[in-house]
């Protein structure tokens, strides 16, 4: 647990380095609000009204998340695998070689139905 | 496997004083790295740069953070107020905690003790997973400044930027799993010390080293792959709402993040703080405060590769850059995983000679460059003549043809054209053709 022990002093060093940064932005600068300088910026021209919550946004983002988690998995199933490669022999390279494949469908999947199209 | 005895036994004031010196080299490198860029890419474009401030305009960058910490700290009225200010807090913290496993050089003495600790905050056996994931967290700042800003602009800028960021980070873990093979640990001290044994890992895992690069520079938002930053598109992205200090807290996490990924650059393929090749016949190269310089040089090599790219290559289209993320370079990199495992695994069976080894190799190259240059499905225009659908008065008022489109006239006027004998009279008949017969077809439809 030592090994982390530096982690968190860096953190709380970088912490209150943002905190402080945030804060005193507060105070250093002038303070001349209006109304038009409180609105959302839209090159000039009246905001268009936001919708509560932050609204809708387009699918492919989400898809492109769901996309990055089944990846994501992959790449911490094989982190450990190429660790032990040396130990794990021809044992190690078919099973991965089979969990690639099996990953591989899925992607070959979604490409063929268009989901890593953006138009 | 990894022999990480060295770290997590300093005492306390020693942490204490390298968490600063980490903090404050990150802080100097991002005020000279601004300066670096803005000189460069001025060089680039025939302009001088900042030269007034200090010597060689070096206190430019500094200049301008006084004067951002001067400016008016705005809150739009539409603004998620908690998160707004959260969020470039979120952005900071993790970019400068990924630097805690970063090695700068070997075991030193510190000054005035009789201390010797490792030029490294500290190293943990899952160091390079470590980084992935607190580079993970920092997305959260900026999809977090984007949603809470209450402008359609910042909240485009930052699905984008999320996206983007995560699409590049899938090929980026990819690439380093071949490195893993090489060295056998995840820690950073062991990847630097098998690569002392061995050659530098960008060279016998090129194809893992271009991937690397490739995906660095998509993951930090920079050009060509800067779309977050689109002006032309989405005015300044997810900051486009933020000022003052806020702002300049997401400029210095990007820079940050690009001094990050250079150091993992050149810790994982271009052999860490260990000397270059011609440096490295001096005995005394790897020892002591020298490899400092080393590291430094290194990353600043990769810098210049961010500035140099900026300089050169326009911004790159979204669908083109998701698409090459997604197609390209994933794929690219799983392939070459299972390539580079066969061959290694032969290789440690010991039964295979050269020859096959190097056949083998060839064959993988290939098949990545197949899969590189094939073109896209649907991807080629549709040919001009055979889309009769072009018409001009389609949305009640006459519009230009697209690239690639004819004007239905012009069409039968090359049509005639082709089938006369005497082509040089058609051709130059058709001019003035053309003319006559596109006034008359449009009076017919206005009439």
């Amino acid at each position: 647990m030592d090994l982390y022990v530096p982690i968190l002093a860096l953190g709380l060093l970088a912490a209150g380095f943002a905190v402080f940064s945030v804060g005193v932005s507060a105070f250093t600068g002038p303070k001349r609000y209006n109304r038009a300088r409180l609105d959302s910026y839209e090159c000039g021209i009246e905001p268009t009204p936001q919708p509560a919550g932050g609204g809708r946004f387009p699918v492919k983002y989400f898809i492109t998340a769901m996309l990055f988690i089944i990846f994501d998995i992959e790449i911490i199933f094989l982190f450990p695998f190429a660790v032990a490669f040396d130990v794990l022999a021809w044992y190690g390279v078919v099973e991965m070689f089979l969990f690639i494949l099996t990953v591989f469908i899925a992607y070959a999947y979604v490409w063929r139905r268009g989901g890593l199209e953006w138009d | 496997m990894e022999d990480l005895s060295a770290f997590g036994v300093d005492a306390w004031w020693v942490i204490v004083i390298k968490a600063v010196l980490v903090f404050g080299v990150l802080v100097v490198l991002t005020l000279f790295n601004i300066w670096l860029e803005r000189r460069i890419v001025g060089r680039m474009q025939h302009r001088i740069g900042p030269n007034v401030h200090g010597p060689f305009g070096l206190l430019q960058s500094l200049a301008d953070g006084i004067k951002l910490a001067l400016k008016e700290d705005i809150v739009p009225k539409a603004a998620d107020k908690v998160i707004y200010v959260v969020a470039p807090v979120i952005a900071t913290i993790p970019a400068f905690i990924a630097w805690a496993v970063i090695p700068l050089g070997p075991a030193v003495h510190i000054p005035f003790t009789d201390t010797t600790t490792p030029l490294q905050l500290t190293d943990l056996p899952v160091a390079v997973l470590f980084i992935l994931a607190v580079a993970s967290v920092g997305i959260y700042g900026i999809v977090l400044a984007g949603w809470s800003s209450g402008s359609t602009y910042a909240l485009l800028g930052g699905l984008r930027s999320s996206a983007q960021m995560i699409s590049y980070e899938v090929a980026m873990g990819l690439s380093l799993v071949a490195v893993f093979m090489y060295a056998g640990t995840m820690s950073m001290s062991g990847i630097v010390t098998a690569q002392a044994e061995d050659l530098w890992f960008a060279l016998p895992l090129l194809p893992s080293f271009i991937i690397y690069t490739i995906a660095m520079v998509g993951e930090t938002n920079r050009a060509p792959f800067d779309l977050p930053e689109a002006e032309g598109e989405l005015v300044g992205g997810f900051h486009t709402e933020y000022s003052s200090l806020k702002f300049a807290l997401f400029f210095l996490a990007e820079y940050i993040n690009m001094v990050t990924v250079s150091a993992l650059a050149t810790t994982l393929f271009l052999g860490g703080w260990r000397a270059p090749w011609p440096l490295s016949m001096w005995d005394g190269a790897n020892e002591g405060w020298w490899p400092v310089l080393w590291f430094l040089g290194k990353v600043i090599g990769f810098i210049f590769v961010f500035i140099w790219l900026r300089g050169t290559l326009p911004r790159m289209r979204y669908d083109q850059f998701m698409a090459f993320g997604w197609k390209r370079l994933i794929p690219a990199a799983l392939i070459w995983i299972i390539g580079v495992a066969v061959v290694r695994q032969v290789r440690l069976q010991g039964g295979v000679d050269t020859r096959t080894l190097i056949i083998a190799i060839a064959v993988v190259v290939a098949v990545l460059l197949v899969l590189a240059l094939l073109p896209e499905r649907g991807s080629v225009e549709p040919e001009a003549d055979e889309d009769p659908r072009f018409d001009a008065f389609a949305a009640g008022y006459p519009v230009p043809p697209m690239p690639g489109q004819r004007m239905p006239e012009e069409r039968e006027i090359v049509a005639v054209a082709g089938s006369a004998t005497f082509n040089t009279v058609a051709g130059s008949a058709s001019n003035t053709g053309s003319t006559t017969s596109e006034t008359a077809t449009s009076e017919e439809r206005r009439g």
